[in-house]
């Protein structure tokens, strides 16, 4: 028996698949977006914070580099609602998906951040730069730029590991992607559609990122 | 009726384990020889073999390990092959580790200056011989730190391998939840049971990459 592959039965459905990508689009962009601060902010007390705190971001770093990233949403989702704190399915998997990128980010922007010669800092506070002039200028933004392409493969993985949030019924790509198999039962025509759309968002997102690499950093 | 969380369950959860590092096992060895073809084709002079090669790297990296799983695992049904998850979870941990070792591995042998090539060539060395005393033996040295580094991708990854029905760690802490009802519990006991595997591998990794550059 040959199987006849009813692949225009799931583009009958393909606007299914496309919100379930614009929510996916949405849903890494925030993520990306918190992420990076959380990194900001851990990488900065990592190289000049007191001790306690240094520690503490160790930690988190380390949990959440040697766990996967399944059960740390497994916790936000259907752990923390034992500790009182109860999240729906999209909010828990925006936090779990920060808070997971923090973790991987904090490492690529300490180093970004160790880069830069303590020289300039000071030549920055000679030139009568105020703190905040000297962190946004001096340090900031040359260590961001110094550690972009890490940091843009560290956003494709990202993106591609919220394909994981779907497991907590949280609405992207791959959950679009289970309630059509639930409704068509062509698994395999639909994962491989959804596959190579993920392969475009990867693409896309690469593209987007550059784009913002020259809009960003701009100045030599 | 509830279970209470107790040693027993722990235990099959660590029971569980095993299948975890099994996996493991299979993805590093199968990844290991399939991304060592991987990174030849990348590296030799041939532009068909490093394009299709990139495609592959491409197409692995490129898309989330959740449809790999799917796609081979409905896949091989179609195509009348017995659909046991044990089969669909060794082949796609097989091809993913292999494009990311592949690629890992080629960035290491090109690491290695051109003119080590050319000089031992130049003392005679056979085209084996160049690879054996030159090349690898060090670039197997920078590789080591990364390889061990992606060991641990592997192992957190298998978590992945639950999604169709292949029982494993994350699997077996599901089934322990839904007779147990302690979310909180159990999951962070399989969260610790992947730090303990994993922990001691990172920081051996770090120690290697250290070593490494200390020596220079």
């Amino acid at each position: 028996m040959v199987y006849e592959f009813r692949y225009n039965q799931v583009f009958r459905h393909f606007d299914v698949l496309l919100e379930g990508a614009w929510l996916t689009v949405q849903l890494s962009a925030s993520a990306m977006a918190l992420g990076l601060l959380i990194a900001i902010a851990c990488a900065l007390i990592k190289t000049d914070g007191p001790r306690p705190a240094r520690l503490l971001v160790n930690a988190y770093v380390e949990v959440i580099r040697n766990t996967p990233f399944l059960v740390q949403i497994f916790i936000v989702f259907f752990g923390l609602p034992n500790l009182g704190l109860r999240l729906s399915a999209s909010q828990a998997a925006l936090i779990g998906l920060s808070i997971n990128l923090g973790a991987y980010a904090t490492e690529i922007v300490r180093a970004g951040i160790e880069s830069i010669p303590r020289g300039q800092i000071e030549a920055g506070v000679s030139l009568g730069l105020s703190r905040l002039q000297v962190f946004r200028y001096v340090i900031i933004m040359p260590a961001l730029k110094a550690i972009y392409p890490a940091l843009s493969s560290q956003f494709i993985i990202l993106m591609l590991a919220s394909s994981i949030v779907s497991q907590i019924s949280a609405e992207e790509l791959f959950h679009s992607a289970a309630f059509l198999e639930s409704r068509t039962f062509l698994n395999f025509e639909i994962y491989s559609i959804v596959a190579v759309m993920y392969l475009v968002l990867s693409i896309a997102f690469r593209g987007a990122l550059n784009l913002v690499r020259l809009a960003v950093f701009r100045r030599p | 009726m509830l279970r209470a969380f107790t040693f027993n369950e722990v235990l099959f959860l660590l029971d569980a384990t095993k299948w975890t590092i099994a996996v493991t096992l299979i993805a590093f060895v199968g990844g290991g020889l399939v991304g060592l073809l991987i990174m030849i084709l990348k590296v030799v002079n041939n532009r068909p073999a490093q394009w299709g090669a990139a495609a592959y790297v491409e197409l692995f990296q490129g898309t989330p390990l959740l449809a790999q799983l799917f796609v081979v695992y409905f896949g091989m049904g179609l195509f009348g092959y017995d659909v046991s998850p044990w089969v669909a979870v060794s082949v796609v941990f097989t091809l993913w580790s292999a494009a990311f070792l592949g690629e890992i591995w080629r960035g290491c042998v090109q690491a290695i200056p051109r003119a080590q090539w050319e000089a031992s060539a130049a003392l005679g060395l056979s085209f084996a011989q160049q690879i054996r005393y030159v090349i690898a033996a060090q670039a197997a040295r920078i590789a080591l730190p990364p390889t061990v580094g992606f060991l641990v991708q592997i192992i957190k990854n298998t978590s992945l391998a639950s999604v169709i029905g292949f029982i494993e760690l994350a699997r077996a802490g599901q089934i322990v939840n839904s007779a147990t009802f302690r979310p909180f519990l159990v999951y962070c006991t399989v969260a610790m049971i992947y730090f303990a595997l994993c922990y001691p591998l990172t920081a051996l990794s770090r120690r290697l990459e250290g070593k490494l550059h200390g020596a220079h």
